[in-house]
């Protein structure tokens, strides 16, 4: 099902559906949340969560795409700007707590248990 | 002293209450004139040295500052209360004066009788009123000069708190006094409680003075329910407590809106007699007594005036004021109560007071004795006589008290009349042994010279002139009783006298001498050690417990000036019994001199039958034969046991008496120990509510706190439960968060397919 816009639109796009992207995203996604459950190792994990953020915006480029919003994008945008000040300080926090355990393993950071 | 022109402008702004109470009232309204609002300051002279003493605790004066400023407000406000005296009430026109201050309160709630309640800050001043605001005045004037130098020991905080409770025990008690309603009254009753619960207190680490202090209080409270609900009952009945609409309407029967007022016995016996309770509460009466003894614990100049010349007369002040309601009721129960009442007191007390060993409490168990004299007049129909007792007792008991102070501060606290003998001999002490004989003979009436001895025989005649048309059951046992107290009174004051004012010079120092241990009364460690090196032998002459570094302190001019005024005016009362007042508007005239006078003419008038004989003689001229001999008895026989052939201050001749007299030893013992009065107390009220007050205690601990703590505890057992699943792992938390997300979607997938 094509609405008027999407008509406007090169032929090439045609072969590849929105059901294309967003399998993909999903994909990254699954194997972010896997690496991020099963690894140990902090900058594992955190790149993890990175894969995570970038399916997530893989999956808004794609359906800003399909809807012909730029909002979509825009906001895809922002959230690479924010990630890279957070992927930043979030790489400086595992510094902090390697210095602290020697060790980079999430597992040494049990502290808060009830 | 007052500027008399100033003043009045003044003041007359701030006279701003309504006259609506007199206006409303219809004809039956008696006859009152307006006082200027100067005298107003009789009241607000004590509240201004108040603030100026609060100001010199502010200030942390640590002079005698506060003693001269209060000195100088109380002798401003005699000086007034004498020319309220000379101007209004020294002549043929006694009409009662009213001072109008501002109005205090007002509610109305309906525009009919008995719809309104009205209390202004107002005084009623009637000839009553005046004779008892020239005493309190007056000995508060002196008793504080007296206390400038007793309290001196105590520079700085102690003697600028003791000051101000002074000052404002002198606002309560003229508030108290010259109130023109109930309401005021209880207003300054309660200030007069509050004042004596602060300075028995004054010494306020030692134990027992708070004990004692507490125990004032609440005793007095007991009292002090009688006197608000006889306050309600009185305005239930006669829609107004101002005593100037009062007491018409008590006189003729009709309210305020001419309707016949039903004299129930709801009004003419229970109402008085809760009046009574509150006064028995307040003049320490029959069960109530027991706190004033305790009372002695404060300092001695507040003993003499808050506990023997003033506070406690506020019972009989009562009394006297309300007593055309007592007189309202035909049969003249509560009348007879209070008689009875009285009469038994005195003679309990008495009994006590000749077992004693503590010359202070002696004092104060024989003010307990003197008071209910005075009730006893007033219930045997002689409030002259009543009251000129009150007034003679006023100056002589002040005077003892003193003496006994003078004493306590000399000796270190000690006040074991075994402990001390000659003090009269000693170099210093001519003026509190002279004070002491002259208030001695007058508490034991001895005869002619004394104003104690008129003022006994008044009421003790009237016990047998009373008639039985004065309806008052066994007068005459009542008479009897208090004749043999007076015996008894006789005896114990002599003995406190002979023992410690004659005989061989000796003395122990008190408890206070090791000054250090004790921030006490009559401690007087500076002059001790101030002489005392060197002395040592010499110190304690002949016999006693040697205290080194310790000499006897002879009291000061402050001191001395005091008691011999006091002495001195006890002598000059004697004058006050032949001085004649001014016929009153019918132009009969009263006997029994100035006060009985003043008494007639004021509300509390009475009207006493004097058919009634003794011996078939009028008992007037034989009582004053039959008081003296016995008052004359007990004097010889407390200087035969007590002072005669005295080598030693702890033994007399009453020693052998115990040896002679089987059993006497027991009873001599049972008296010393109060009866065991304060024991059964404890036995019977204060233990059970102990235990009362223990046992709900527990029920508030285990079953009040037990439901709520049970609630708390909810929470904590679903916490623990739960708190397992906060492991710290962060895979647990990201296993948890991304479980969640499945089971939620796979919820959605399953509902969405139930839905379709």
């Amino acid at each position: 099902m094509t609405t008027l816009a999407q008509a406007g639109y090169p032929d090439a796009m045609s072969h590849l559906t929105l059901a294309h992207y967003v399998a993909v995203s999903a994909i990254m996604f699954a194997i972010g949340l896997i690496g991020f459950m099963t690894r140990r190792n902090l900058i594992i994990m955190f790149l993890c969560t990175e894969l995570m953020f970038q399916a997530a915006g893989i999956a808004l480029v794609a359906f800003g795409r399909y809807h012909l919003d730029f909002s979509g994008q825009t906001f895809v945008i922002f959230v690479l700007t924010v990630a890279a000040a957070e992927a930043a300080m979030a790489l400086a926090l595992v510094v902090l707590l390697f210095r602290r355990r020697d060790s980079l393993s999430a597992e040494e950071w049990r502290d808060l248990e009830g | 002293m007052i500027p008399t022109a100033a003043i009045p402008a003044l003041l007359s702004s701030l006279a701003v209450a309504q006259h609506d109470g007199a206006q409303a009232a219809p004809a039956a309204a008696a006859a009152l004139r307006d006082g200027p609002p100067m005298y107003l300051l009789i009241a607000l002279l004590p509240l201004a040295g108040l603030v100026l003493c609060g100001l010199c605790a502010a200030w942390r004066v640590k002079s005698k500052l506060p003693a001269w400023l209060t000195v100088a407000c109380l002798a401003a406000s005699f000086g007034l209360t004498l020319h309220l005296f000379l101007t209004h009430f020294n002549g043929a026109d006694t009409t009662p004066m009213r001072v109008l201050g501002f109005r205090w309160l007002h509610w109305s709630w309906g525009s009919g009788v008995g719809e309104s309640f009205t209390s202004n800050f107002a005084f009623y001043v009637d000839s009553l009123t005046c004779v008892w605001m020239l005493f309190v005045t007056g000995l508060a004037t002196l008793i504080a000069l007296y206390s400038s130098e007793y309290m001196s020991h105590d520079l700085g905080a102690g003697y600028n708190r003791y000051f101000a409770a002074f000052c404002l025990f002198v606002f309560s008690m003229s508030v108290l006094v010259m109130a023109d309603n109930l309401t005021l009254l209880f207003l300054g009753w309660e200030g007069v409680g509050l004042c004596s619960y602060l300075l028995i207190g004054y010494f306020y680490k030692k134990p027992e003075a708070v004990a004692a202090a507490k125990k004032a209080f609440i005793m007095n409270r007991i009292g002090d329910l009688g006197l608000l609900m006889a306050m309600f009952s009185i305005f239930t009945a006669f829609g107004t407590v101002e005593y100037a609409r009062l007491f018409p309407m008590i006189a003729s029967g009709v309210d305020a809106s001419g309707n016949q007022i039903q004299m129930s016995t709801w009004l003419t016996v229970v109402t008085p007699l809760l009046l009574t309770a509150g006064a028995f509460g307040k003049s320490a009466q029959l069960l109530l007594y027991t706190w004033l003894p305790d009372a002695m614990e404060g300092p001695t100049p507040v003993s003499a005036l808050i506990h023997a010349a003033t506070m406690v007369t506020a019972g009989v002040y009562l009394i006297a004021r309300m007593l055309p309601l007592y007189d309202a009721d035909p049969d003249r129960t509560v009348l007879t109560f209070v008689a009875w009442g009285g009469a038994i007191t005195a003679f309990w007390a008495a009994t006590i007071g000749m077992a004693y060993y503590d010359i202070k409490r002696v004092m104060g168990y024989s003010t307990v004795s003197q008071l209910g004299y005075m009730f006893a007049g007033l219930g045997l129909l002689t409030s002259g006589g009543a009251v000129f007792h009150v007034f003679t007792h006023a100056f002589f008991k002040a005077t003892l008290f003193l003496c006994c102070g003078a004493v306590m501060h000399g000796f270190a606290g000690q006040l074991d009349l075994r402990r001390l003998s000659g003090v009269w001999k000693m170099k210093g002490w001519g003026v509190v042994g002279f004070a002491m004989l002259v208030g001695a003979l007058n508490l034991a009436g001895f005869p002619l010279v004394t104003a104690g001895f008129y003022s006994k025989d008044m009421i003790l005649a009237q016990a047998f002139s009373n008639t039985d048309e004065a309806s008052i059951a066994g007068s005459r046992a009542v008479g009897w009783l208090l004749l043999l107290t007076a015996g008894m009174t006789a005896y114990y004051t002599f003995r406190v006298f002979f023992r410690v004012f004659t005989g061989p010079p000796m003395y122990e120092p008190g408890p206070d001498a090791h000054a250090h241990a004790h921030d006490d009364h009559g401690h007087d460690d500076a002059h001790g050690h101030g002489h005392g090196h060197g002395h040592d032998g010499a110190a304690s002459p002949k016999g006693g417990t040697p205290e080194e570094h310790f000499h006897p302190h002879a009291p000061g001019w402050a001191m001395n000036l005091v008691m011999a005024a006091c002495a001195l005016l006890s002598i000059a009362a004697v004058g006050v019994y032949f001085v004649h007042g001014h016929a009153d508007a019918h132009g009969h005239e009263s006997h029994g001199g100035w006060v009985v006078s003043m008494v007639d003419h004021s509300s509390a008038a009475m009207h006493a039958p004097h058919g009634g004989t003794l011996f078939g003689r009028d008992p007037h001229a034989l009582m004053y034969w039959l008081s003296g001999v016995v008052g004359a008895t007990g004097i010889a026989l407390a200087w035969f046991f007590h002072g005669a052939g005295r080598t030693t201050s702890h033994t007399s001749r009453a020693d052998t008496l115990f040896g002679l007299v089987p059993g006497l030893r027991t009873v001599h013992g049972a008296a010393n120990a109060k009866w065991y009065v304060d024991e059964i107390y404890d036995a019977l009220i204060v233990r059970p509510l102990n235990i009362l007050s223990h046992v709900f205690h527990l029920i508030d601990q285990y079953i009040v706190d037990g439901i709520v703590n049970l609630l708390g505890a909810f929470p904590r057992m679903f916490g623990r439960v739960i708190r397992p699943m906060q492991s710290g792992e962060m895979h647990g938390y990201a296993l948890g968060m991304a479980g969640g997300v499945g089971v939620i979607l796979l919820v959605v997938f399953i509902v969405s397919l139930l839905v379709n």
